[in-house]
Order: structure tokens, then C-alpha cells, then sequence
């Protein structure tokens, strides 16, 4: 099957099974491979990618239900203030140990960011919860979303 | 493999010098030759196989070791940089490709690299400062005494003269190479790069979304693998429906693949090749495979306790590992017994990229391969051997790693990949391995049950100790990770011990989970000597305090074949008082809530954690605070990445006292993905207090020794608060109602 679907403000088109995966269309078909495979069943969010800004399972969206929503990566995160905020604030706290988890770590801090720019700490492990980190760097994960918060950027 | 790995390198770069305190140093041999690209004034200069000066005055240095997680391809060179006197945001770090020959030992494992490298990587780094020296001294005409460097310039302090390195780089690769161990390293007060918190060298790109990981591999013409095997293990494959799997959308190829009668390396399967991955492992649903599983079907988790039981209960111990006194005498005389059973389950590695290897067959008989691999050179080893080549044709680029955890210890995904690119040459192959088949095939941590004793006198003090450990005969090599040490603590400071155990056959395969052996038996001899401490009116730290009162540091001996230092029990000491004090240890707490205490010694590191945990009103166990002291030397290398290894471990040691364990139904792994295996997540996260204690020894790794003790600090912490001793893990909360 045929479809045109909007990538980081692009217009992609691609040719795949309607069930093939966001996933392993931006991984394997468009050679975007920011977007990271963890567990193919929704359950750990390496795959998060933005669906209308919505933070998503891109393993569980099939290429065919896309439609015309815009979809937004990890590769086009610097895009927006509140994404570079957190890249910034990731480096600053040195949030990683591996990175695998944390493309997806950071897609789904900038969607909760971007709609609740005060998280409380309970806020912030609620929106996290469906991303795992494995190395298990919570605790500067919490600490670089709750830097950006109190940095403002989200309110500007 | 595990230990293979530091056997060959031992024996190639390695002198290991025993000291005239019964310590152990590791001297090393690198390959110190220059290969300077001659000519031009100002050229790029290979002053040895670690360190390229560039004119620009940018400075290469590889980076040998697999990344993992663990900070290494940001830590050793930083070593280097901190000798050769580099400017750090001058410096360029590449990752070195696997090469025993030019880089000596390339492992991620057993915390080595710290101890292995200290020495070694700052005289690579010496070496080279010398060699530019020696260019500015013949190009100004002055002794090189009279020189001294700043960050990545010579200094002539007399005449003012400068030299910027990439000045002096093509000068410098040729002049002779020095003697390493002749240089004298710098004094610790004077470092300017070891003991500054660093951030990772990749992590600006991995925020960026940069494709760097094994996975991340990408070919032109590249296909994409999956590999069917049998989920019980220890079976082989009678037959599978090729045809129906190859008429599936996208499959280009697929055939059978056969064991090389070593399941550490390859076993049977059936490997399907599409133009995606997702199409290749789909077309798996119509293969219909049948296997052969032998006796092994009928093996369970189930059966495995039952019969460990029941040989703990009969108590006839196969052999004795360690022995001495009479132990039946002092538990005959003693004031007290005590006596417990603990159990802990198989634990699977989950590293967060599953596993997957690229490989390409080459026109020229090179087996080109792209690896997420702790050990490099052993898996070079095991392909060349498998397709019956020298290692050199067999050429291993290691990739980052999004997790190890010791799982990649293991090759078989290497061997895997080979088998099928063999059969495609010229064709870029990359397997990838659901998680799914990650949770599924494993090398597990093993299961282990331990039957206690201690006779205590009257004054409390412990008179003899038995453990009859039941494990699995896993047939391993130099590394067992199903066997236990048999100097265990407390067994050095009792005089009549008897430590015995039993093997289990099994097919289920195993290997080293970070912290090998000391992730379980921490668990179950803390736990115990908690429960000895009670009986004896005390609490677990004054036990321990007691235990080694007046005893000296003693060499290494038994058991660990790794670069020991020895155990000093001073090192012991400071870091339970250190803890005892962060915790405010013996000062009552806030209500509903109790502190744990746990201490271990492994990886050369000595650590002691106290937790401090509740219980909620839905009998769910809530961990708020940990502090943890830590000993691995005297220098913080780099205290970001060090922190960040000591978190993730208490959290990891956390998880797996809660919640995680592999239970074996009918020959296979029951749990399959993160929704049965639940890893912790942040909510569930302490808030961690972690020092540590600086002691007058050279620096050990980190990647493990955090883990051990957090896991008895918890369930001895729910001892505190609910008095119910916790025997088997994971923990079972009903135990609380
Ligand atoms: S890969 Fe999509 S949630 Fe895990
Ligand atoms: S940093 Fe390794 S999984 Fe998160």
C-alpha cells in the first residue's frame, strides 16, 4: 500500500503493509533511526514519537491509521524551545548511562512540558511512567524535566 | 568466554607482579610505536596506537573498550588525555575496533576495566607527552628538562617560547618511543581531568536522536534477519515450513541454520531475511517448527525448587568448597543455632536495545561485522572458528550498546548473524532479536537455594557456619556464574566452616548478570548474618563491626581471579560507620516506616547501603530513602558517570528484590516481554544519598559493586519494620498480611 504521511513538517511517501508498524517504517523504510525499538508492545516508550503532539507508541500505531496527523521524531526535536530546553537540561544533569531509552525519555517530556509547563514531581512520574530506562536514570530524568520547568521555557 | 577473554589478553599484554604487600599490580605492554604520517611540517601524528596529535591541535584518542552504558568510552580516555596533559575540549574520542594486537584487553565486564586500565592507559597518554618533549627540546636546542606543558602546549618557562602539540606533532612521531614504565606518572594533586565530572562523550548526539547505536547500523543494500529458535532449550529442530515462510510479503530468504553443539555460541534455528525486519520476524508465525526436546520439556521452575528442597532436606551435599575445623563440634557445643533456607530465582539481562549484530560477507573473505558486544575479541574467536578462517579475516567495528548488564558476554546473536550472512555474500545482513526472544533465550542469572547454619557461644560470637548451596551444573568454563566463593564473609573470620554444594542438571542456559554471584549471595548471607545478629541482641552493622574487630587486610586467595587487591577489612569498617552515620542509624524514624543495613564486597569494591522502606495500606512494599557509602579507591575518575553507576545499580538491585524473576514452564522462559518482566519505573524510584569514601587504593570499577548490598538492606529493612523475615526472592508480599 501507498501512503503519504507528514514527518517533521515533510511529506513522506512510503510504500508498506497498512499493519506495519510508524516504528519500523521510520526506522527501516526512511532510514530515521533517532526512534528507538525497546519492546514492539507499548510497554517500555523507546518508540515514542508525537502524533498531533500527543506522545506516542510508535510500535503499536500501524502505518495505515496515520492518516493525515503530523508526526514529529526525536530528529526534529530541536525544533521546538521546549525540545531544546530538554536536550540542553539531558546534557546538563549528564541524564544518561546507555541513551537507548532516551530518545523516547525525551518525546515524552517535552509532550507533557508542553501541556502541563509546571509538572509537579507526582505529574512528572505520572507522564513518565510508561518510559523505561533499563540503566534506571530516574532520578536525573525527573531532575532535567523539573530544571526546564522552573526555567520557564515551556510558558514563553 | 568471560574469562577467556582476560586469560588471552593476560597472557599477550599482562604482567601480573605480585607486591611486596601481597597486592597485585597490572603492568602493561602496549604497543608504543609511532606512526607518524612524515612529510609536511605540520601532519597528523600517530604518536602510538591510542593517540593521534592533528595540526589543527585537536587531539584523537581512542576510546578500546565496548560502551555499554558505563561511561568507559569517555573515562579511559580521559586517563590518557589527564597524562599527556591534553586540552579536554581539544580532544576527539573515536571508538577503537576490535584488535588485541594493537589495543591489548577490550572488555566490558567484572568492573576490570578501572583496575586493568589505571596504570596503563596513563602511561599511553605519558608516552606521548614525552615524545612532544623531546621535539620542542631538539627544535629549541634545550634540555627537556627545562620543559613543562600546559593544556596541549609546551612550555619553555626561561625563554617564553610555546609550542601548541599540533605545533610539535609531526616532530614528535619521530622521536624515539620511550620506555612507558620509565615516565614518571603525574601525582594525584595534580590532576586537572581525573576527578572532573564529565558528561558522556556521545550524549550531545543521542539527544539529537543520531543513529549510533549497534541497531543503528545502517548499509546500502542492507536486508534485515530474524531467527527462530526453540523457546525450550536445550532442543533441536527437526523441521520447519520454509516455503510458507519465504511466500510471505517482503521475505527474500530463508533457511535452516545448525547448531555448532555449543549453546553458549549457536543453536539451532531457522533465519528469515526481508527487506524489513518487521515483515521478517512476521513471517515467522508460518514456519511450524518442530523440535526435538528431549527430557528437557518437563523441566520447570516448579520442579527445580522442589528437588532443591528436598536435597536441602536430605543433606548430603555433593562435595565440600570449602573446609575447615569441625563444624559439627561447634554446633554441637553451641549456645544457639540458627538456621534458615533462602532462595532467589533465574533473572533475565533486558538490555534495553535488544540483541542484534550486522554482518557482511566480503568479496575479499572478510567477515565484516558492526557488534553491540562486551566482548569483542572473544566473539572475532568464536566466528572465526565457526567459519573456519583466521581472526583476521573476521573484522569487528564495536558499536555502542544500549545496555549489557553482562548479557553480551554472550556472542550467540554474533554467531547467529554470521551463520546467515555466510550465506549471502556481498549482502549487508542485520538480526535483530525481538525482546521477545531476548526475554525468552537468555543466559540467566541462576537460580540458587541456600540451607544456613551458624552456632553462636554465649557471647554471641559466631563458632561455626554451613551452607549447603544447591546450583546447577552448567557445565561453565573459568567463569561460573553458578558457583559461589568459597571464602564467602564471614568464612575468613570463623574458625570451623563448611561450605558444600549440590549441581542440578539442567538445560537452561546461564551466564554472568551484573554482579555475578554476589547479586544472590549478598542477598542471602546478609539476610542471614541479620538474622544472627538479632538472636545475638545486636544489629547487622555492629555484627559485621565485631566480625572483623582487629583483623588485618589479607591477599586474595580463593575463589576471585580477577585483578585482586585482597579484603581489607579497614575498608569494611569505614564504609558501614560512613553509612551508619548518613543514615542516623539507631535514631528512631518516621512512623510505619524502618531502616535496613546491607554490606558487600565484590568487583573490589566495598559497599554499604542502608534502606529505609514502608509498607503501603494495599501491603505494596515503598522504598524512600537509600544511603550508600562506597569504597573503589582513591580517585572519583569521573564523578558524573560514577554517580550515575551507583543510582542505576541500587535502583536495579531494587527491581529485583520487588518484582522481577524468570520462571521456567515446561522446558522455556514463562515471562516473554516488559508487561510479565517489569523493570522498575520512575515512580517507584528512593530518593538516593550516595558518598564515597576515599582510601588509599588504587581505583576500581563501578559498574557493579552498588548492586549487592541493597537487596538484603530491603528485605532486612522489612524484617525491621514487620518481623517477617524474607527467605526467597522476589519478595512475596502475602508474607506481610
Ligand atoms: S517499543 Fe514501543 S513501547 Fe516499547
Ligand atoms: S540510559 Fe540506558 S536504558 Fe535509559
Amino acid at each position: 500500500m501507498a501512503y503519504t504521511v507528514t514527518i517533521n513538517g515533510e511529506t513522506r511517501e512510503i510504500d508498506a503493509p497498512e499493519d506495519m508498524p510508524l516504528l519500523w517504517v521510520l526506522r527501516q523504510e526512511l532510514g530515521m533511526v533517532g526512534t528507538k525499538f525497546g519492546c514492539g508492545i507499548g510497554m517500555c516508550g523507546a518508540c515514542t514519537v508525537h502524533v498531533d503532539g500527543q506522545a506516542t507508541r510508535s510500535c503499536s500505531l500501524p502505518i495505515g491509521s496515520v492518516g493525515d496527523r503530523q508526526i514529529t521524531t526525536i530528529e526534529h526535536l530541536s525544533q521546538s524551545p521546549v525540545g531544546q530546553a530538554l536536550q540542553q537540561a539531558w546534557l546538563d544533569e549528564d541524564v544518561m548511562q546507555c541513551g537507548y531509552c532516551q530518545s523516547g525519555q525525551l518525546m515524552s517530556a517535552t509532550a507533557l512540558l508542553n501541556r502541563n509547563p509546571n509538572p509537579s514531581e507526582t505529574e512528572i512520574n505520572s507522564a513518565m511512567q510508561g518510559n523505561i530506562c533499563r540503566c534506571a536514570c530516574y532520578t536525573r530524568i525527573s531532575r532535567a524535566i523539573a530544571q526546564v520547568a522552573a526555567e520557564g521555557t515551556a510558558n514563553v | 568466554m568471560f574469562e577467556a577473554g582476560i586469560a588471552t589478553s593476560r597472557r599477550s599484554f599482562l604482567k601480573v607482579t605480585a607486591l611486596a604487600g601481597g597486592g597485585l599490580t597490572l603492568a602493561a605492554s602496549f604497543p608504543m610505536a609511532a606512526r607518524a604520517v612524515a612529510g609536511e611540517a605540520a601532519a597528523t601524528a600517530e604518536l602510538n596506537a591510542f593517540v593521534t596529535i592533528n595540526p589543527d591541535n585537536t587531539i584523537t584518542i581512542v576510546g578500546k573498550n565496548p560502551e555499554i552504558g558505563q561511561g568507559i568510552k569517555t573515562m579511559l580516555p580521559m586517563l590518557i588525555a589527564e597524562e599527556l596533559d591534553a586540552d579536554w575540549d581539544q580532544v576527539r574520542i573515536v571508538q577503537g575496533d576490535s584488535n588485541a594486537a594493537k589495543y591489548g584487553p577490550q572488555l566490558a565486564g567484572g568492573s576490570f576495566a578501572t583496575p586493568m586500565n589505571w596504570i596503563p592507559m596513563r602511561q599511553t597518554g605519558a608516552a606521548a607527552r614525552a615524545m612532544l618533549l623531546a621535539a620542542a627540546a631538539q627544535r629549541w636546542g634545550v634540555p627537556a628538562g627545562e620543559l613543562s606543558t600546559e593544556p596541549s602546549v609546551v612550555v619553555h618557562a626561561s625563554s617564553g617560547r610555546r609550542a601548541t602539540y599540533g605545533e610539535l606533532a609531526s616532530d614528535a612521531a619521530h622521536v624515539a618511543v620511550p620506555d612507558p614504565a620509565s615516565i614518571q606518572l603525574k601525582d594525584g594533586a595534580d590532576f586537572r581531568i581525573i576527578g572532573r565530572a564529565i558528561g558522556g562523550i556521545d550524549s550531545p548526539k543521542i539527544v539529537r536522536g543520531e543513529g549510533i547505536f549497534g541497531v543503528d547500523t545502517q548499509l546500502p543494500g542492507m536486508v534485515y534477519a530474524a531467527y527462530e529458535r526453540s523457546r525450550v532449550f536445550g532442543a533441536r529442530l527437526v523441521s520447519a515450513d520454509i516455503e510458507a515462510a519465504k511466500a510471505a510479503p517482503g521475505v527474500i530468504n530463508a533457511f535452516t541454520v545448525e547448531g555448532n553443539g555449543n549453546a553458549a555460541e549457536l543453536v539451532d534455528g531457522v533465519a528469515i531475511i526481508a527487506s524489513n525486519w518487521w515483515l521478517a520476524n512476521k513471517a515467522r508465525e508460518r514456519l511450524n517448527p518442530q523440535w526435538d526436546t528431549g527430557e528437557w520439556a518437563g523441566h520447570s521452575s516448579a520442579k527445580y525448587d522442589a528437588d532443591a528442597r528436598a536435597l536441602m532436606a536430605a543433606g548430603q551435599p555433593q562435595e565440600e568448597f570449602a573446609s575447615k575445623g569441625d563444624v559439627d563440634a561447634a554446633l554441637a557445643s553451641a549456645t544457639q543455632v540458627i538456621e534458615g533456607e533462602y532462595s532467589y530465582p533465574f533473572l533475565a539481562h533486558v538490555a534495553m536495545e535488544p540483541m542484534n549484530c550486522t554482518a557482511l560477507m566480503r568479496e575479499d573473505g572478510v567477515m565484516e561485522m558492526w557488534a553491540p558486544t562486551q566482548i569483542p575479541q572473544g566473539g572475532q574467536a568464536s566466528v572465526a572458528a565457526y567459519l573456519g578462517v583466521p581472526q583476521d579475516k573476521v573484522l569487528v567495528h564495536i558499536t555502542r550498546m544500549g545496555g549489557g548488564f553482562g548479557r553480551r558476554l554472550n556472542n550467540d546473536y554474533m554467531m547467529q548473524v554470521a551463520a546467515i550472512a555466510r550465506r549471502m555474500p556481498g549482502t549487508p545482513v542485520q538480526l535483530i532479536w525481538s525482546r521477545e526472544d531476548d526475554v525468552r533465550t537468555d543466559y540467566y542469572r541462576p537460580a540458587g537455594w541456600h540451607k544456613l547454619r551458624a552456632g553462636l557461644d554465649a557471647d554471641g560470637k559466631i563458632i561455626g557456619i554451613e551452607d549447603h548451596f544447591v546450583t546447577f551444573d552448567i557445565n561453565g568454563g573459568a567463569f561460573n556464574p553458578a558457583a559461589m566463593p568459597a571464602d564467602e564473609f564471614p568464612a575468613r573470620y570463623v574458625s570451623n566452616v563448611r561450605y558444600a554444594q549440590t549441581k542440578m542438571r539442567t538445560a537452561v542456559p546461564m551466564g554472568a548478570l551484573r554482579a555475578p554471584t554476589s547479586n544472590a549471595v549478598a542477598f542471602v548471607f546478609q539476610s542471614f548474618l541479620d538474622e544472627v545478629a538479632h538472636a545475638s541482641g545486636r544489629d547487622l552493622p555492629t555484627l559485621l563491626l565485631d566480625i572483623v574487630e582487629g583483623a588485618e587486610p589479607e591477599p586474595s586467595t580463593m575463589g576471585f581471579t580477577g585483578p585482586s587487591a585482597g579484603f581489607d577489612p579497614r575498608r569494611l569498617r569505614a564504609v558501614t560507620r560512613k553509612v551508619m552515620e548518613m543514615a542516623n542509624w539507631g535514631q528512631p524514624v518516621a512512623e510505619g516506616r524502618a531502616l535496613g543495613f546491607g554490606y558487600y564486597y565484590s568487583h573490589q569494591g566495598y559497599f554499604a547501603e542502608v534502606v529505609e522502606a514502608s509498607l503501603t495500606d494495599r501491603n505494596q512494599v515503598a522504598v524512600h530513602n537509600v544511603w550508600c557509602a562506597g569504597d573503589v579507591g582513591a580517585h572519583i575518575i569521573n564523578p558524573h558517570g560514577a554517580m550515575n553507576q551507583v543510582e542505576g545499580s541500587i535502583i536495579d538491585g531494587i527491581g529485583q528484590a520487588l518484582q522481577l524473576a524468570v520462571e521456567i514452564e515446561g522446558g522455556a522462559a514463562k515471562q516473554s516481554n516488559f508487561n510479565n518482566y517489569q523493570l522498575p519505573r520512575m515512580p517507584m524510584t528512593p530518593v538516593i544519598h550516595a558518598e564515597f569514601v576515599l582510601s588509599d587504593n588504587s581505583p576500581t570499577g563501578l559498574g557493579e559493586p552498588a548492586l549487592p548490598p541493597v537487596i538484603p538492606a530491603l528485605t532486612n529493612a522489612l524484617f525491621a519494620l514487620t518481623g517477617k523475615r524474607v527467605r526467597n526472592l522476589p519478595i512475596d508480599t502475602s508474607l506481610f498480611t
